[in-house]
């Protein structure tokens, strides 16, 4: 039985479970976050159990519960971790707590932040692995980017990558990555979890500002090509990958507008990951080393600049 | 799950801020936790902040999230509203708001610190045609329910089939009356139309007056077959009897309005629950002016309302919380509906569920 408090900032978030494969994957993926004592404040009030009746010895399931409530139908027991990684994402993206929140990956260098926003197989956590652990990006998150829109900058939420199907490999292959058990035949395919790397886990505290949009787009075989992203299209292209824009109204509005007077935006079309790693090299070439106030980068035409 | 603290702990701190500044953040976590799952996080919020108590900075997060979101639905609801009366203004048919967007537009203090779902609307039965074609032609149409729910919603029920805006996915309900038609119970429509005030600024539309703002949302509450939503309901009418009982007439005027309803004896036992659950200030001859019956059958009834409402989620509840649920469940449907409508409908659901769905 796991009773524990871990805190994953900007959160904090207790778990309970007697299943061994939540366990393991919290004592392999989060060992570094903080282990809160009983008696704090928690955000999230996290139970991981297995099913009962029939369903504890026949296929068993497990059931995941967010306050007493369960959110979601059982999965089969194989994948209570992966469950919770899903329901955890699940409790980010609904809960209103005050912060815009994108589906989207988001990495850091010299303090400046690159958020891909994630369409469905567009490849956001390969590249996202990519990044992190050949390039030397630091991981704020491959799924959730959360912005506090008062402050108009991206929170950490360092938990580790989730990959799947051909992308176990692929990861796998990096120097350093160390990736988890696969979990078979789960609503995504094969899945498996790369750790964050530590060095991103250690500055979980340390929030960044953003600097470019690039929306990835993997096309089989496809030979790299960049494009500018007018401010307005990737608006209408990122709104659909945030989860509580609508729900924050004004707020969130503007918390987004103002995340792009910030960024350059482009779409990236590539066929591997090594083209991808170089087109996010030529997109980020020269804007880290010269941030702008307002308006974007440099290095890379701007939103404003083409207006 | 609601923790030690659970509902009665909530309930305390929502009658009395001021013991919130004790907890420790644990106890924090308990009472948003039950305030959330009673659907009251933004009431308790309210409350905190008009007392003046500051919460820990972690749980404050969560307190102003809620306030957000309610503020970004009040003006959600007003933009229904404006939308509504540019589609049916022109009809000259009273349409008249309940629930939430009568209090938005019409009660704004009972507006404060609730979060909203779908916009309700009374119109008179004759108008229903119209009221229908023209909310289609401004975009709203039929959920997508099949034959079947169609005709039963039009045979038996008090609305119509919930309406979906194309645009905006906000979801609209359009009643023609107070209860099922099937109901054992058939207040009239009419009455409630004819006493309802009119909006500043919105000429085509209504809401209740106070009295039968009070009778519907009770109505409502002891006709509901689930009570996921039943303390906020009962928050709901604790905060109407605070404002409204102060003028002078009212209790009168209100038992004279439910009993021409044919609806004393839920009204009496709403606020008999809002009495001994929230500590509503319902003077007890009003409740025995409303239903000089009252025996220990209603007793029992109560009994298990109030049984429900102190456990509302079936994480680990108690199994006497369990069968509460079942009896409340039960009372609805039999209340709603004669059995053998009950039989008809549940064996055609559970035949539809056998058969292939048409692709």
């Amino acid at each position: 039985m796991i009773d524990a408090v871990l805190h994953l900032p900007p959160f904090d978030i207790r778990v309970r479970s007697p299943l061994p494969g939540v366990a393991e994957h919290l004592a392999y993926h989060y060992p570094g976050a903080g282990r809160l004592g009983g008696g704090e404040f928690v955000d999230f009030d996290i139970e991981v159990v297995p099913a009962s009746g029939l369903r504890r010895w026949w296929r068993p399931q497990a059931r995941f519960l967010l306050d007493g409530i369960e959110p979601f139908f059982p999965l089969p027991v194989e994948q209570a971790a992966p469950m919770f990684e899903w329901g955890l994402n699940w409790c980010v993206a609904q809960r209103a707590l005050g912060y815009l929140v994108l589906h989207a990956a988001v990495v850091e260098r010299d303090g400046m932040a690159l958020v891909m926003p994630g369409f469905p197989g567009a490849g956001k956590s390969t590249l996202c692995a990519a990044l992190t652990h050949l390039e030397g990006w630091r991981l704020l998150s491959d799924e959730l980017a959360i912005l506090d829109p008062e402050r108009g900058v991206l929170l950490p939420h360092p938990r580790p990558i989730g990959v799947k199907n051909d992308s176990i490999d692929i990861v796998r292959a990096f120097a350093g990555s160390r990736v988890g058990p696969t979990y078979l035949d789960t609503r995504k395919g094969r899945v498996a979890h790369v750790a964050c790397p530590a060095a991103s886990m250690s500055r979980a505290g340390e929030p960044a500002l953003p600097a470019w949009v690039v929306f990835p787009h993997f096309v089989e075989s496809a030979a790299l090509a960049i494009e500018g992203v007018t401010r307005v299209e990737a608006f209408t292209w990122i709104s659909e990958q945030s989860f509580n824009k609508e729900r924050m109204g004004e707020l969130g509005f503007a918390g987004l507008c103002r995340l792009l007077d910030r960024s350059s935006c482009h779409e990236l079309t590539y066929g591997s990951t090594r083209d991808a790693v170089a087109g996010i090299r030529s997109i980020c070439a020269r804007g880290a080393a010269q941030p702008l106030p307002h308006g974007g980068s440099p290095a890379a035409p701007g939103p404003a600049d083409r207006a | 799950m609601s923790g030690r603290l659970g509902v009665p702990g909530l309930l305390a701190i929502l009658h009395r801020p001021a013991g919130a500044q004790d907890l420790s953040g644990a106890g924090w976590s308990e009472l948003i936790a039950a305030a959330r799952s009673s659907n009251l996080l933004g009431a308790l919020a309210e409350g905190l902040r008009a007392s003046g108590v500051v919460a820990p900075e972690a749980a404050a997060r969560h307190l102003e999230g809620a306030r957000q979101l309610g503020g970004r639905q009040r003006l959600s609801v007003r933009w229904e509203a404006h939308c509504l009366q540019e589609a049916l203004g022109g009809l000259g048919v009273p349409i008249v708001l309940l629930k939430g967007a009568a209090y938005v537009l019409g009660y704004p203090a009972l507006a404060e610190g609730r979060l909203f779902g779908d916009i309700d609307i009374l119109v008179p039965r004759p108008a229903l045609g119209d009221v229908e074609s023209r909310l289609m032609l401004a975009g709203w149409s039929s959920s997508s329910v099949d034959a079947y729910d169609q005709r039963y919603y039009r045979q038996w029920m008090h609305e119509l089939p919930p309406m979906v805006h194309v645009r905006r996915g906000t979801v609209l309900d359009v009643h023609h009356t107070i209860l099922p038609l099937s109901a054992r119970r058939s207040p009239d429509p009419q009455a409630i139309i004819e006493r309802a005030r009119p909006v500043p600024g919105l000429p085509g539309l209504r809401v209740p007056c106070p009295e039968d703002l009070l009778i519907h949302s009770i109505t409502h509450l002891m006709h509901e077959g689930e009570l996921h939503n039943g303390l906020r309901d009962l928050h709901d009418i604790d905060r109407m009897v605070a404002r409204f009982a102060t003028v002078p007439g009212f209790w009168p005027r209100l038992v004279q309005m439910a009993a021409g309803s044919d609806l004393a004896p839920p009204v009496a036992a709403g606020l008999s629950l809002a009495r001994s659950i929230l500590g509503s200030k319902v003077p007890l001859e009003v409740l025995g002016r409303l239903d000089p019956g009252f025996g220990w059958r209603h007793r029992a009834v109560l009994h298990a309302y109030r049984c429900a409402m102190r456990h509302p989620t079936p994480g680990r509840r108690p199994w006497q919380a369990g069968l509460a649920h079942g009896l409340v469940y039960l009372r609805g449907h039999w209340l709603r509906m004669r059995p053998w409508q009950l039989a008809r409908h549940l064996a055609t659901k559970a035949w539809k569920g056998v058969l292939p769905r048409p692709s």
